[in-house]
């Protein structure tokens, strides 16, 4: 609604008076008198789709009813939200949801965590008495991270537009007519064989299990039941400020070491630190970035770490590949020294050890698999992702209490990490690493900055000028695709010249990632406070420790003296750099 | 921006063009680039495609791949409509089109019986084409000709009064007419 808009209108809700700005929605009215009207489709940071009915309400002197989440009210509107008609025709509308859907909610991955679920129990549905003709559309696991089950759809949009307006993909649409009606790829194509980009954004703003990640749980008990299988898992810096969220913990309470002691007693042979593997990539991106600023390669250098934003740069934008950090994530950088510099440290055979990585992300399932990412004889630096909530769910199975437990220690060599790791998990938190590092690469010894407190916050583009020595750098960040494309598109039209570019698939960084929490009971999906929260353990996390800057970590160090030699050596190269290829099919931008 | 020769090379935006290009034609891509001079490119889609499918007598996803590209409308879009609207055809259509009339007059006189023999003897439902691409079938509201219900036409031919035990001889007929 526009500032100037400043016309009130009165109305009453259940009898209670109101003035609210012209334009106001019936809904919108109705929360700031705490009252909460059911919904289904409605979501507020997509666009509205008025398609489930579940929030219609009863307006004196209208014979039907209206959707309140699309309704503006005016002047002498009496709406009542509860009736007993009302009531009776939203439980109706529900039950006839639930008709055309599975009953297997016991053996369903969002049993106790499913928004129909929910409406049907909070509306009283406690009888099926419709049973007609249900659609049973196959499910589709094409995909090695998303996998799509129209059977539990329920044609709410919420996807579809989420994938359209906030990630900018438009890889999904309501297919047929009717009855028939399909959420799927372009001509009902396989996952695997369309634009997605596997960010899991789909995933975190279903209501129901139509949309999931691959689980790769069995796979991981598999090999911790392996005796013969040195097993080692590490986790990313983002999980350790949502994963307390799944054992109750308030949103954004950091639980780094309950998270480790229990990956022990799940019984992982080490535990190791993605950060470490964030330090590495800022020490070899900060040297790629000086040296493109030195003309060596084009700028913007625009970061790499974000798997759903290079399936996108693949798909969509293959002209800016160049632009590319060619540093490996900080993930597959973590995979391939487990295999190669740890197990020579530890005198293991790299077949020998599997490594499990846990990500806020779905995107990272396809990522492990891609053939960049393999050792010379095939087998993936990564053997196994999983998700936040894939790990939720195995500590919950094994009868842990995370809450409860002790803080444990990660494990060396490859779970040192400093705090500029940490702030990987959030928007911005790549650009203030790198800025660290780069300021010291870039002057020498003098002084050095640690906070850039310009790059932080959750909005979805922010940009700003950094002193780079004696350079004035202009850094942008964006976060969500949409951003990103506005940002690119200023980039390829010339209008902005900037030095360097963070860009993170996912609304907020790696903390709103498609593999995160689902959102605690009254929190909606994509809550910027709920980013906000998990963001401020972060930074938390980072104000604590000692060790803040990727190239003073001795672990790093001694990596880079032992093993690798300096940063961007042909050996650095060799292991912790990537390339990039057009992907098809091809998005449309 | 710095553009360095290798900038470029990774675009993969010319082979896709040309791709579109070829499997649109020159008479309909023409279409396209006068839709993209518009104000709303994207509300000429439908347009678009009534002459794609006029051209090609169905839509193929490789020629709603092509117009979304040349278009610039994502593909999604393209064939969600292109799925929703009864009119527009996703697979090709047989030698012999049979419309069965499913309007009123023509239902109560059986009109679903012989639809559903049509569908037996064919193995095919309505909106689809024989294995052997001899018979598309098709169900429509009202050919308008209530008085010779139930009704149907195949390629515009109409035969009045058919009943399900006439439904054989009928396609063997079109069958004969194909093998000629």
């Amino acid at each position: 609604m526009s500032a100037k808009t400043t016309k009130k209108v009165r109305l009453k809700i259940d009898g209670t008076e109101i003035a609210v700005p012209e334009g106001t929605t019936i809904m919108a009215a109705a929360e700031q008198l705490g009252v909460w009207i059911p919904r289904l489709c409605y979501h507020p940071d997509l666009s509205l789709a008025g398609s489930c009915r579940v929030c219609i309400v009863e307006v004196a002197g209208m014979d039907h009813f209206l959707a309140a989440c699309s309704m503006p009210v005016w002047e002498g509107m009496e709406v009542r939200t509860n009736s007993p008609e009302i009531r009776q025709a939203r439980r109706d509308i529900v039950e006839l949801l639930l008709d055309n859907h599975p009953q297997d909610c016991q053996i369903c991955e969002r049993d106790g965590n499913c928004e129909l679920q929910n409406l049907a129990y909070s509306l009283g549905v406690r009888e099926r008495l419709f049973a007609g003709e249900r659609k049973q559309p196959a499910i589709d696991d094409s995909s090695v991270s998303v996998v799509r089950n129209p059977e539990k759809c329920v044609l709410c949009g919420r996807c579809v537009r989420v994938c359209a307006e906030i990630q900018g993909v438009h890889n999904l649409s309501q297919h047929g007519r009717g009855f028939r009606t399909v959420v799927a790829p372009a001509h009902f194509a396989k996952m695997d064989e369309s634009v997605c980009i596997q960010c899991g954004q789909c995933i975190i703003v279903c209501p129901t299990a139509a949309f999931l990640e691959k689980s790769s749980t069995d796979l991981v008990w598999q090999a911790l039941s392996d005796r013969s299988k040195h097993v080692v898992v590490q986790t990313a810096p983002s999980i350790r400020a949502a994963i307390g969220e799944g054992f109750g913990m308030p949103p954004g309470t950091p639980a780094t070491g309950k998270m480790i002691t229990a990956l022990r007693l799940l019984g992982f042979d080490a535990v190791f630190d993605t950060d470490f593997g964030a330090d590495l990539t800022i020490v070899e991106e900060a040297h790629e970035f000086l040296l493109r600023l030195d003309g060596h390669g084009p700028l913007p250098m625009i970061t790499s770490c974000s798997p759903g934003w290079i399936n996108f740069l693949e798909k969509f934008d293959p002209a800016l590949i160049p632009h590319a950090s060619t540093c490996k994530s900080p993930m597959s950088m973590l995979s391939t020294l487990a295999k190669t510099y740890y197990a020579q440290q530890k005198g293991l055979d790299p077949k020998d050890i599997y490594m499990v990585a846990v990500m806020p992300c779905v995107a990272k399932k396809f990522e492990a698999r891609r053939p960049e990412h393999r050792m010379p004889d095939g087998t993936p630096y990564t053997d196994a992702v999983l998700t936040t909530r894939e790990l939720i769910w195995m500590i919950k199975s094994y009868g842990i209490n995370l809450a409860l437990l002790p803080d444990g220690q990660f494990d060396a060599p490859l779970g040192l990490a400093s705090g500029a790791g940490d702030i990987f998990g959030t928007t911005g938190g790549v650009m203030e690493a790198t800025l660290r590092a780069a300021t010291r690469l870039a002057t020498g010894k003098g002084v050095e900055r640690i906070d850039f407190t310009e790059v932080r916050g959750v909005e979805g583009l922010r940009e700003t000028y950094v002193a780079l020595g004696e350079k004035s750098i202009h850094v942008a960040i964006a976060n969500g695709l949409t951003n990103a494309k506005t940002l690119l598109d200023k980039i390829v039209k010339g209008e902005e010249k900037y030095h360097i570019v963070e860009v993170m698939a996912c609304p907020g960084g790696c903390i709103g990632g498609g593999g995160q929490p689902y959102p605690p009971p009254g929190v909606k999906v994509l809550d910027p406070d709920l980013l906000r929260q998990r963001a401020k353990a972060l930074y938390a996390i980072d104000a604590s420790k000692t060790l803040r800057k990727s190239y003073e970590n001795p672990a790093i160090e001694e990596l880079y003296v032992s093993f690798l030699g300096m940063p961007g050596s042909p050996l650095a190269h060799e292991l912790l750099h990537t390339s990039y290829r057009p992907r098809l099919p091809r998005g449309i931008r | 921006m710095n553009t360095e020769p290798s900038v470029q090379s990774m675009d993969n935006w010319p082979e896709v063009e040309a791709t579109a290009r070829q499997v649109l034609g020159q008479k309909i891509c023409q279409h396209i680039e006068q839709a993209r001079q518009l104000k709303r490119p994207e509300s000429h889609l439908i347009a678009i495609l009534h002459k794609v499918q006029a051209e090609f007598g169905y839509l193929a996803p490789a020629h709603l791949d092509a117009v979304a590209q040349l278009l610039q409308v994502p593909v999604a879009t393209v064939s969600g409509v292109a799925s929703f609207y009864h009119y527009f055809r996703l697979h090709p259509r047989g030698k012999f089109m049979i419309n069965i009339c499913l309007g009123t007059a023509c239902y109560v006189k059986g009109a679903d019986r012989v639809a559903q023999k049509l569908m037996d003897e064919l193995g095919i439902q309505l909106g689809e084409t024989t294995k052997d691409g001899l018979f598309s079938l098709e169900g429509c509201r009202c050919l308008g000709m209530c008085g010779l219900a139930p009704v149907l036409t195949v390629d515009g031919d109409v035969r009045a009064e058919v009943t399900p035990d006439r439904v054989a001889s009928l396609l063997e007929e079109y069958v004969r007419k194909g093998k000629a």
